[in-house]
């Protein structure tokens, strides 16, 4: 039994007869990271609920799933009689359809009565979610598919009163509310719809039958497209992409072909479906998705098909470019390091077989669609939700350049001879504030999204954020670094629990791209300043491990920690002594307080 | 298709769709017989069998299904 039959596209008759033994098998696996997810019904949740729980525990994720009354979810949230409450969800799904839209317009009202209409339809739906959002966790919504037939035909699309342009509408209201709240995440199942055909999708026969809201064969594509969002939510996008270029990129084998001979561009179809593709992937570089060649070329070569005056690509969108005849599993853990990043944030996309067999045996982590034809390659991406994006901060639009800027202080690096004198040419600033609404967000991402330099591994969600705004008990910091060769945003967080004259510190993490910069000290320094403003004499560390986290494990003794105990899981208490004063240990930046 | 053919195949269904390769099924087996078939697994099951033989139940056709077999006489017509 392999887990690979959740690769899209899906065998889904296979995942509903072997879901218990692919559960058993995924749960098996270490370092899943426990989450309590509610699923709300308007419409059956059924064996939806067992996908859920495959696709997540395939994320890394293990769910506790509370399922909801049949078609309770509005009553459930908006008068919770204290079950919610007390089952503390980290997250809510509303599992809802269009069958459960009530009130519809009826034949002959006019454009003002409809509209009107769905306000109250959809002010039912949002009023759901606000109280889901009430219990201080983000909350997933489905939109709506269209219904599966219209009395007047295309009418129904166009009239004040069509159902099909009711539904239209109230998908658009929600659309706007998703986008415009926080902490609301639209689950687009009119698209799901789309995606698989109407007729297929809305089967009458799941419906009557099982008041399923779909066929059953297309609940794994639901369940695969809720738990999408919820693990983007959680940090567990994949981040980079190593791509190949012969028959991937391009059509042919450059190093025979040359840049003139291979296929690319408007001339042929298959050059037309490669240059689409090339697009697709600069426009995942410009959501922050870092790309990578990983190719068996001359390096000459493999640059000269990106120097092609058509070239959608070119070879400044590539943060590391690996064209040599090493083994291409060996290029990528070498790209992961050079990044800073885990080898199974990789996507591997190569059109030979051979090729993805041995990295799926060399790197078991590293995501390895199957490819076909170039025609069906950006779907291949596409339809896995490897880069689901929840949150678009300023960040990841900004990722590839910070990771470029990266490559240039390396080399800066290498011309000094002293570690000290190379950091303070890089004329840093750092810039320390404690929490406040407009850097919230990316102060979550941020949290929810590092793994190795993370001493706790606690995560937050935005409302646990939100309230340790402007808490007196807590002393929060973040971090930003500039230097000559860019900004690198909000790389470092730390939260400290006061409690009398003691502090823990109950989170801090930091950007691996900042590793090495003594940003880790200037931290320190500012939390120690802080920390004593309020009257803190001990300041206590821990180290929690993880698979991901040994980087950090003696961290807190490098920073003058004394390790005060520690258990056979390796979970390790330090404290720091602050009644004497404090000497600041970072001397290599300007420091700004905000 | 003959009758042990389709009797194995639905035999095998059981087995996945339980995760327990040990079970056996007879004609006289129903709901109460396996602790975990309930009406949701029960869709499954048919699901499934669906599927595997090329079929399409009609809503009809799987109203008063008693034990399995019932679900093989039905199979059994339908697929021929």
């Amino acid at each position: 039994m392999s887990v690979n039959v959740l690769d899209y596209p899906f065998d889904a008759s296979m995942i509903l007869q072997k879901k218990r033994a692919i559960k058993r098998e995924l749960s098996a696996r270490e370092g899943l990271l426990p989450k309590k997810v509610a699923v709300l019904s308007g419409v059956t949740v059924g064996v939806f609920k067992d996908l859920l729980e495959i696709y997540l525990l395939a994320n890394g994720i293990r769910p506790e799933i509370h399922e909801g009354e049949y078609a309770l979810f509005y009553e459930e949230l908006v008068f919770d009689d204290g079950t919610l409450a007390a089952f503390a969800p980290d997250l809510i799904y509303l599992h809802t359809s269009m069958r459960n839209i009530k009130a519809w317009p009826a034949p002959g009202d006019d454009a003002e009565t409809a509209a009107n209409l769905a306000k109250a339809e959809a002010g039912r739906f949002i009023a759901a979610a606000k109280a889901g959002l009430a219990l201080g966790c983000p909350v997933i919504l489905n939109n709506f598919e269209l219904p599966p037939y219209r009395v007047m035909g295309n009418r129904e699309g166009s009239a004040a009163a069509g159902r099909v342009r009711f539904v239209r509408r109230l998908n658009e209201l929600l659309a706007e509310f998703a986008d415009t709240t926080p902490n609301v995440y639209l689950n687009d199942l009119c698209y799901l719809q789309a995606q698989h055909g109407m007729d297929a999708f809305s089967d009458q026969t799941a419906w009557y039958a099982y008041k399923y809201p779909c066929a059953i064969d297309k609940l794994p594509y639901l369940a695969q497209s809720v738990a999408n969002i919820i693990k983007s939510l959680l940090g567990k996008n994949k981040k980079a992409l190593a791509l190949d270029l012969d028959n991937t990129l391009w059509g042919g084998v450059i190093g025979d072909d040359g840049p003139e001979g291979i296929t690319f561009g408007l001339e042929t179809p298959a050059g037309m479906a490669y240059m689409e593709f090339q697009q697709y992937l600069k426009e995942l570089s410009a959501v922050g998705v870092l790309l990578n060649v990983d190719s068996k070329n001359e390096q000459a070569n493999a640059e000269a098909g990106f120097a092609r005056a058509d070239s959608v690509l070119k070879k400044d969108d590539f943060i590391c470019f690996k064209a040599n005849w090493e083994p291409k599993s060996q290029n990528l853990a070498a790209m992961a390091r050079e990044i800073n990043i885990f080898t199974d944030s990789f996507v591997f996309i190569d059109d030979n077989p051979a090729e993805r067999e041995i990295i799926r045996q060399q790197l078991p982590g590293v995501a390895v669609p199957e490819l076909s034809a170039p025609e069906d390659y950006i779907k291949a991406i596409d339809r896995s939700g490897y880069f689901e994006v929840t949150n678009l901060s300023a960040d990841d639009r900004k990722r590839v350049d910070m990771y470029k800027q990266n490559a240039a202080r390396a080399e800066l690096q290498a011309s000094f001879g002293d570690y000290a004198d190379y950091l303070k040419s890089l004329a840093m600033t750092g810039e320390f504030g404690t929490f406040d609404a407009p850097h919230a967000e990316r102060i979550t991402q941020l949290i929810n999204k590092s793994n190795q330099f993370n001493l706790t591994t606690r995560r937050y969600t935005a409302a646990e954020v939100e309230a340790l705004i402007g808490d007196e008990q807590y002393v929060t910091l973040y971090g930003r670094l500039t230097d000559k060769f860019g900004d690198n945003g909000i790389v470092s967080i730390v939260i400290g629990h006061v409690q009398g004259d003691a502090m823990d510190i109950d989170l801090w993490v930091m950007s691996c791209r900042v590793l090495k910069r003594d940003m880790e000290k200037a931290m320190f320094d500012c939390l120690c300043a802080d920390a004593a403003a309020k009257g803190v004499k001990t300041i206590r560390g821990h180290y929690y491990p993880t698979a991901k986290n040994l980087l950090v494990k003696d961290f807190y003794a490098t920073i003058g920690f004394e390790q005060v105990s520690a258990d056979a899981a390796g979970n390790k208490d330090y404290v720091f002594d602050l009644s004497a004063g404090y000497t600041p240990q970072c001397s290599v930046m300007d420091v700004r307080r905000v | 298709m003959d009758k042990q053919t389709i009797f194995d195949a639905v035999q095998q269904i059981f087995r996945d769709n339980f995760d327990d390769e040990e079970l056996e099924i007879t004609r006289e087996t129903c709901a109460d017989d396996i602790e975990d078939w309930d009406s949701l697994e029960q869709i499954n099951l048919l699901t499934a069998m669906e599927k595997k033989f090329s079929i399409k139940f009609k809503l009809e056709d799987v109203r008063g299904l008693k034990n399995v077999g019932d679900l093989l006489d039905l199979i059994e017509r339908m697929a021929g």
